[in-house]
């Protein structure tokens, strides 16, 4: 069923939803997922993104969702000069991507300490996101959900150890996907809950032998 | 329950005896998991969210491309004036149409309902209401879930998206959502708000999303007057016992088909309608060119 509140909501500014607000939580998410304060950006935009993003603010509202803002926050609109003031430089780029979804943006975002990342994700309406691609592997998750990003050799029995964390704390997986660029190598789980994952949760899931990193996205309070 | 029919919601209503906003609050709450009192609270808090959304226009605001800002002040000196076609309530709801849709346009805070471009439908038919004490803010929230409960059907059932159902989808839905609401406020029962909003949306049916430049600006603010004015009619139709022929959901599925019937240039791609005037081509390309 519907949300109720996807159907009055969100409170956010305007001008659109998908184009403005959806492109804030797009920014916020690739933020979280840094999991550092962003010192440099580099936005492609894709399709309506490019073409009409710069009049739905667009640009503004990405650079907002970097800098941590929701996306009701009547700051959007004058990112340019919150990013300069908190040391945030950006470029915007138009790209062309093949089969994407006409509202994409794909941000390669740098953290004060280095750490890169390179996040896809489309607006898909209503101010509704969903995440593509996360440092080149394929994803598939919304921010709906509280969501958990494992980052792991793919070793046998990870995914048991994790799914034994979690349920140790009861926490239920909604949706999940395994995903890795090869045989022994680098994987992605990407983990939906309906609860939240705790800090103390999280440790126990970071230690657990071949994780090399866990990531966090609580999704945004009712 | 699901909330996929307006029929279903009525029929819920008749066997447990409650109104139509108390159905789609339990919906609502087996949905999310959640109590009433914390669904009533949220829900509150958006309703504030709207009168805000009123309350902080100012009118000499202008949108990134310089089109918008300006005509809800414009409309409310003129209200002021007192010598107008409308009556008192009615050129308040025009007035605040024009400003939050305008503030939207602006990039200023407003509450989507059902989405951004439709923003000043609900707020304009309900705020004037509730500000001149003709109505209480928990008969207002309440007010809300039977919009809620409309709006979601609709987008079960057709789309509340202008780029798959063109503006009927965006500005139809919202003045039948307003439309539900105000009848609900106004002491009218499940069938007579089933029936404001079936003619709400059938009055609007076929409105193309055009926006000028592909920006929520011209003609989008303008057509909130419109979903709230039709609202405002189709209530008081509704209340004086006025049906609509066709049943509720089958308006709705009606509006999804034409939707879906509609070219895809009169469906948010700016290529159509309004956006292909030679005026509206001007503004895109002056907008290419980096001049707005």
């Amino acid at each position: 069923m519907t949300d109720i509140f996807d159907i009055l909501g969100p409170v956010m500014v305007g001008p659109s939803s998908s184009h403005t607000a959806g492109a804030v939580r797009i920014g916020r998410m690739a933020r979280t997922l840094l999991d550092g304060r962003p010192v440099r950006a580099d936005i492609g935009l894709y399709g309506s993104f490019a073409e009409t993003g710069r009049g739905h603010g667009t640009d503004r509202a990405l650079v907002a969702g970097l800098l941590g803002m929701p996306p009701d926050d009547l700051g959007v609109p004058g990112s340019f000069a919150a990013a300069a003031e908190q040391g945030l430089a950006f470029t915007f780029r138009t790209v062309q991507l093949r089969g994407a979804h006409p509202n994409t943006a794909v941000l390669d975002v740098t953290a004060e300490d280095g750490r890169r990342l390179v996040l896809r994700a489309a607006s898909t309406g209503g101010g509704r996101i969903r995440v593509e691609e996360v440092n080149g592997v394929k994803v598939d998750f919304t921010g709906d959900f509280n969501t958990l990003i494992v980052r792991h050799r793919d070793i046998p029995g990870t995914l048991a150890s994790i799914a034994r964390e979690l349920s140790k704390f009861r926490v239920n997986v909604a949706n999940m996907s395994l995903c890795r660029d090869r045989r022994g190598g680098g994987a992605l789980m990407v983990l939906e809950t309906d609860q939240r994952v705790s800090a103390v949760t999280r440790e126990m899931v970071a230690e657990i032998s071949g994780v090399e990193r866990v990531t966090y996205y609580e999704r945004e309070a009712d | 329950m699901a909330l996929d029919s307006i029929a279903e919601i009525l029929e819920t209503a008749r066997a447990e005896r409650k109104p139509f906003w108390r159905v789609v609050l339990e919906a609502d709450l087996e949905e999310r998991e959640t109590t009433a009192e914390a669904s009533f609270e949220k829900m509150r808090m958006t309703w504030r969210a709207m009168v805000e959304s009123v309350e902080e226009y100012r009118g000499d605001r202008r949108s990134l491309s310089g089109l918008v800002g300006g005509d809800g002040a414009r409309m409310r000196d003129y209200a002021a004036a007192g010598d107008t076609l409308c009556g008192p309530y009615l050129r308040e709801v025009i007035a605040t149409a024009l400003c939050v849709g305008e503030s939207n346009a602006c990039m200023r805070r407003i509450v989507a309902a059902p989405t951004a471009g439709a923003c000043g439908v609900l707020p304009a038919v309900l705020v004037p209401l509730w500000r001149t004490g003709r109505t209480e803010e928990d008969e207002v929230v309440r007010g809300l879930y039977v919009a809620a409960g409309i709006g979601a059907v609709i987008g079960f059932r057709a789309s509340i998206a202008g780029a798959s159902g063109g503006c009927q989808a965006e500005i139809g839905s919202a003045s039948a959502m307003a439309a539900g609401a105000l009848t609900a406020l106004r002491g009218g029962d499940g069938e007579q708000i089933g029936h404001a909003a079936a003619m709400a949306l059938k009055n609007l049916m076929g409105l193309v999303c055009d926006p000028i430049a592909g920006l929520v600006e011209v003609p989008c603010v303008k057509r909130n007057v419109i979903g709230a004015v039709n609202a405002v009619s189709c209530a008081d139709m509704a209340l004086a016992g006025v049906t609509s022929r066709v049943p509720a959901d089958e308006v709705i599925d009606c509006m999804g088909d034409v939707g879906r019937r509609l070219p895809a240039e009169l469906r948010e791609t700016a290529l159509g309608g309004l956006a292909a005037t030679p005026f509206g081509k001007s503004v895109k390309e002056r907008m290419e060119r980096g001049e707005i």
